[in-house]
């Protein structure tokens, strides 16, 4: 292939990568805020073990459980989103196949995060 | 030109024509060591988590819905295979909870030298295998 450009002609141009730091900074915070809250998750899992539903209610009614909870599932989604966009990004070469599965990740990313919001909010009222 | 990587690809040989520039080799050239091997495992906690976290949702909208829907979730968790997915995604959780923290420690600027990158992975795996033991210790013993 003859190539009618100089190599930096090539390389202007481009355009900037789409989203410069905000999700390398976003995946990083969320990190931050997931370390005490996964240790959260795991110490109410098991003080939840073989709990009946009643007495996941009466967890779920203390104020501090539910805004932990919530602040849990909303970190947990938004990171685990962040960070299968990469994979996503990284193996899948095929634009069109590429943006169909990160469409379809999102939504059910979004839609299994909504299903906890919900679900946590409607055991703490 | 299929893909704008492909610019960036051409280069010059030394008689002056253009050539495809090589790709670095594939993976399977490299010997695996700890740092490609706990490197790729964080990625693949993290996809496994991933499921974990819809799991999750739905043991959450199972107790939302009823007592009996909550009832069967918790014998499922309760059963034996039950129990190894949970045992497995504990393991991925504090695998995935130590390295998180030694790559925010990368990204602000400690231990990126490689005699400490070895040791903090050693410590990451042993840290997880730990914290994995002492919550099932803790879940099955003391609670």
């Amino acid at each position: 292939m003859k190539i009618m450009r100089s190599a930096l002609g090539r390389a202007r141009g481009m355009g900037a990568a789409k989203a410069g730091v905000h999700h390398w900074w976003a995946q990083r915070l969320t990190a931050l805020a997931l370390l005490p809250l996964a240790l959260y998750a795991v110490l109410s899992v098991l003080l939840l073990k073989g709990a009946t539903q009643a007495e996941m209610l009466r967890y779920m009614a203390e104020p501090w459980n539910g805004v932990l909870f919530l602040a849990l599932v909303i970190a947990l989604f938004y990171h685990l989103q962040l960070g299968l966009q990469v994979v996503i990004e990284d193996y899948i070469r095929s634009e069109g196949k590429r943006l169909t599965v990160m469409l379809a990740m999102r939504a059910t990313a979004g839609f299994f995060g909504l299903l906890a919001v919900i679900s946590v909010l409607k055991l703490s009222f | 030109m299929q893909d704008v990587r492909e610019a960036l690809m051409q280069g010059r040989n030394s008689a002056g024509g253009t050539v495809r520039r090589p790709l670095s080799p594939h993976l399977q050239v490299y010997r695996p060591q700890i740092t490609s091997t706990l490197s790729i495992l964080h990625r693949i906690t993290g996809v496994a988590l991933s499921a974990g976290a819809i799991l999750l949702s739905l043991w959450l909208a199972a107790a939302a819905t009823s007592s009996g829907a909550f009832s069967v979730a918790q014998a499922i968790v309760g059963s034996v295979l039950g129990m190894i997915v949970l045992f497995g995604f504990t393991l991925a959780l504090f695998y995935h909870f130590c390295n998180g923290i030694r790559h925010l420690l990368w990204d602000a600027g400690f231990g990126f030298d490689l005699p400490s990158v070895h040791r903090s992975g050693k410590a990451v795996v042993l840290a997880a295998a730990g914290l994995t033991v002492l919550a099932w210790l803790i879940g099955l013993v003391v609670l």
